[in-house]
């Protein structure tokens, strides 16, 4: 996911990325390692010894925000969509004040934190409004912003949230514009959202014609959206799709079923297994006739015993099932 | 009416005439067996390749000297004629009777009915098995201390869990002599963990007499609450014919045992061996798993060559078609013509004939009916009950479902679903994935 976003970060002209991050920074070190020389970026780490909330990162990173006088992009990771980067970017120019926050529009705004425009400008915010009770708008934060350095000097290094505390002082000081996303937009923080991102993803993909995409003429890709790496093997038989992804050297076995899926690198899918609605996540071993359903999401190196059903089990690290997970269970 | 006794041939030992007779019930009975006897009689279903009344006649032929099987039911003539015109030819030294009671006599009943014809041949001694129970049948074994003992009758035990006892009929006998001290059906209380196998030895000179005074004792003193109704009794009193036969529905197990632990030459023959009922549909697995792996270790040729896909122990009826990359066993029964397709997981399950199992299904702890059809990547599931359960119930969620899963007759599972712990009655097709239902 990260990758998407610096790949669209850096078609934007970005050159310097800086990622917040509180926990496992070894582990994406190494995979971003690749991503500054393929996309020539700088990739900084800030990490947050404790919790300092949506803001206070961007304090802890001063020092490279606010270098220069270039606004700068903020994204929450868990939200995949279209990134707009450079019509934002021109956007935020052309209007000249302290920060446009990009929203969506949504079918049932009272989940969601609200955005209400003045009466007399199309973009420019008057205030937010936490699930509102009446209507008083469809467009909804979607967590993606371009902010001038000047912000920074509104945020104090301590826990606090850009959303209740940031925004509405800027608001109240009529700086704060709002931009329409076109296309797609998720929050995929949950499992879930994030199955269903990964198939409005794939779904784009589709539309533009992408060439990433598994042509529907190969024997086992199923109605489309599969997204294979050149690195995987497929064995024989298997019917995959539609809303597959499949990882960098992922081996799936022969009469392997998979649909609304995403394969992570490094794992195993060995023979007639069948998978739907399921994040299998790296090095993990899914065994023979085993069938993981509902929203089933396996950690790092987890192995699936032959023949085991699991119904909605969220499976920890380095597990090893054995027994039927029927009903949908953390198993730790 | 009156009673045969036939004159003891003294000192005869083991070559005494010596009979069986197998207690196979009716249609009004075995509804614990349905969805499947909806189809087929009980007796007749299949179980590691085998109608489950064959297990028992085979067992009768390993005795020397047995020249006659009398099958006492109250299904209709036609059922089992198929069935002993097969046997006929398999067991050619055996002449197998079926016995038509027009109603429900009980198992102590049916005998009594048919004392003429069992006592035909003058046998001394004769063996009765219940048709519903899957067991080794060391009939031999029982024959032995029968003449050891110079037993009047000789009862099939075996040991179960304390809490299991007490849905069985219990004995309480002295641990040295083996002798019968107290028999009681299906106690509240704990009384004893050494249960009635339904499997009998017994003297004709004492099981006919014994049945005799327990009639006498019901005419004497009617035990009402074996009525099927106080409707029912009332015009009973105007009818002879029909007082009489009400005087006959007597069970062994509730009307003699008890007496006969009562005379002192009543004895127990405890197996250490496999021992199940088969009641309920579900424990159609567990026999047909038992049966299996009985014919595995005593060498049987008829099991499929165990191999990378078969774990044995597999049967496979010479006109399934299995394809070579299916993975079988252990323990499964594959019926007559049965086509199971590429990449197919079958185990511990009886699949029944004419039925198709298509490319990756998996199918586990399971009955697929007759003419069924289980679609790709579906998946028939059921729990595994621990080996020593009697039951085949389990709990999930608090509700008790059947631990088998069990599709009946033409019974249809699209591609990709997900049936688990589900009844299914005949002709159903399931689309969407059921857990824990019976589906009507």
């Amino acid at each position: 996911m990260i990758l998407h976003q610096v790949e669209a970060l850096a078609a934007a002209g970005v050159k310097d990325i800086v990622l917040a991050v509180n926990y496992r920074p070894e582990v994406m070190e190494k995979h971003l390692a690749e991503y500054e020389e393929k996309y020539d970026v700088k990739i900084t780490f800030s990490i947050e010894s404790e919790p300092l909330g949506t803001a206070g990162p961007l304090k802890l990173a001063e020092e490279i925000l606010g270098k220069d006088d270039t606004p700068f992009f903020v994204l929450n990771s868990d939200v995949i969509c279209e990134y707009p980067f450079a019509d934002l970017a021109a956007f935020h120019k052309a209007h000249g004040e302290e920060g446009t926050i990009v929203v969506t529009k949504v079918e049932e705004p009272s989940k969601y934190g609200v955005v209400v425009h003045k009466t007399s400008h199309a973009s420019r915010i008057d205030r937010f409004v936490e699930k509102p009770v009446e209507f008083v708008g469809n467009r909804i934060n979607a967590g993606i912003y371009i902010l001038n350095p000047s912000v920074l000097k509104r945020i104090e290094l301590r826990p606090t949230s850009i959303e209740q505390e940031t925004f509405p002082a800027i608001c109240a000081d009529g700086q704060l514009h709002s931009f329409d996303l076109e296309g797609f937009w998720m929050d995929v923080g949950q499992p879930k959202d994030f199955l269903s991102g990964t198939c409005l993803y794939l779904s784009s993909l589709t539309k533009k014609g992408s060439k990433a995409l598994s042509p529907l003429g190969l024997p086992y890709v199923h109605s489309g959206n599969v997204l294979i790496d050149p690195s995987a093997k497929i064995g024989k038989n298997c019917r995959i799709g539609p809303n597959v992804t499949i990882g960098p050297d992922v081996v799936i076995g022969d009469g392997v079923r998979l649909q609304r899926c995403v394969i992570l690198a490094g794992s195993k899918v060995k023979d007639h297994a069948w998978v739907k609605s399921t994040i299998v996540g790296w090095n993990s071993t899914v065994g023979k006739w085993a069938r993981l359903e509902n929203v089933t999401v396996l950690g790092d190196d987890v192995t699936i015993g032959d023949e085991i059903y699991v119904n909605g089990g969220s499976i920890l690290p380095h597990k090893s099932i054995k027994v039927n997970v029927d009903v949908p269970a953390i198993i730790m | 009416m009156s009673l045969h006794i036939p004159h003891r041939e003294k000192a005869n030992g083991s070559n005494a005439a010596t009979k069986a007779v197998i207690l196979v019930g009716g249609p009004s009975r075995g509804t614990r067996f349905r969805p499947l006897s909806l189809d087929l009689p009980k007796p007749l279903f299949e179980v590691a390749g085998h109608p489950i009344v064959w297990h028992c006649l085979t067992a009768i032929a390993k005795v020397p000297h047995i020249q006659e099987v009398c099958m006492i039911g109250y299904y209709d003539e036609t059922v089992f004629r198929d069935f002993i015109k097969d046997s006929s030819k398999e067991f050619p030294q055996i002449k197998i009777v079926y016995l038509r009671e027009y109603q429900a006599l009980g198992t102590a009943g049916g005998l009594y009915h048919f004392r003429d014809a069992i006592l035909k041949g003058r046998p001394e001694r004769f063996f009765v098995l219940n048709a519903d129970v899957c067991c080794s049948f060391p009939l031999n074994d029982m024959l032995k201390q029968f003449e050891q003992k110079d037993a009047e009758a000789v009862i099939l035990g075996t040991r179960v869990s304390e809490d299991a006892a007490s849905n069985f009929g219990c004995i309480v006998s002295d641990p040295h002599s083996k002798r019968v001290l107290h028999y009681v059906e299906k106690p509240e209380s704990h009384i004893s963990n050494l249960i009635n196998c339904g499997v009998y030895l017994f003297s004709t000179d004492s099981i006919f007499p014994s049945i005799r005074s327990a009639i006498k004792k019901r005419t004497e003193r009617p035990r009402l609450v074996s009525y099927p109704s106080s409707e029912h009794l009332e015009s009973s009193y105007f009818q002879d014919d029909e007082e009489t036969d009400k005087n006959e529905v007597l069970r062994l197990e509730q009307d003699i045992l008890s007496d006969m632990a009562d005379s002192k030459q009543f004895f127990v023959h405890e197996t250490k061996d496999f021992w199940r009922q088969i009641k309920t549909a579900g424990s159609a697995v567990p026999a047909n798993a038992l049966y299996l792996q009985k014919a595995w270790q005593t060498g049987s040729k008829e099991l499929a060559k165990a191999s990378q896909n078969i774990l044995p122990p597999v049967f496979i009826h010479p006109t399934a078609q299995v394809d070579p990359t299916a993975k079988l066993g252990p323990n499964v029964s594959i019926g007559p013509r049965a086509v199971i397709g590429a990449g197919v997981r079958i185990k511990e399950s009886i699949v029944l004939e004419d039925s198709e199992v298509k490319h990756d299904a998996c199918i586990l702890y399971s009955i697929i009916g007759w003419n069924s059809r289980v679609g790709a990547w579906a998946r028939v599931e059921g729990t595994p009950t621990p080996v020593n359960s009697h039951t085949t119930s389990i709990v999930k969620n608090g509700v008790k479902v059947q631990s088998i899963t069990i599709l009946g007759k033409e019974c249809g599972v699209g591609d990709e679903v997900r049936v688990q712990n589900c009844v299914c009655l005949p002709y159903k097709e399931l689309k969407r994935d059921v857990a824990n239902e019976v589906i009507m």
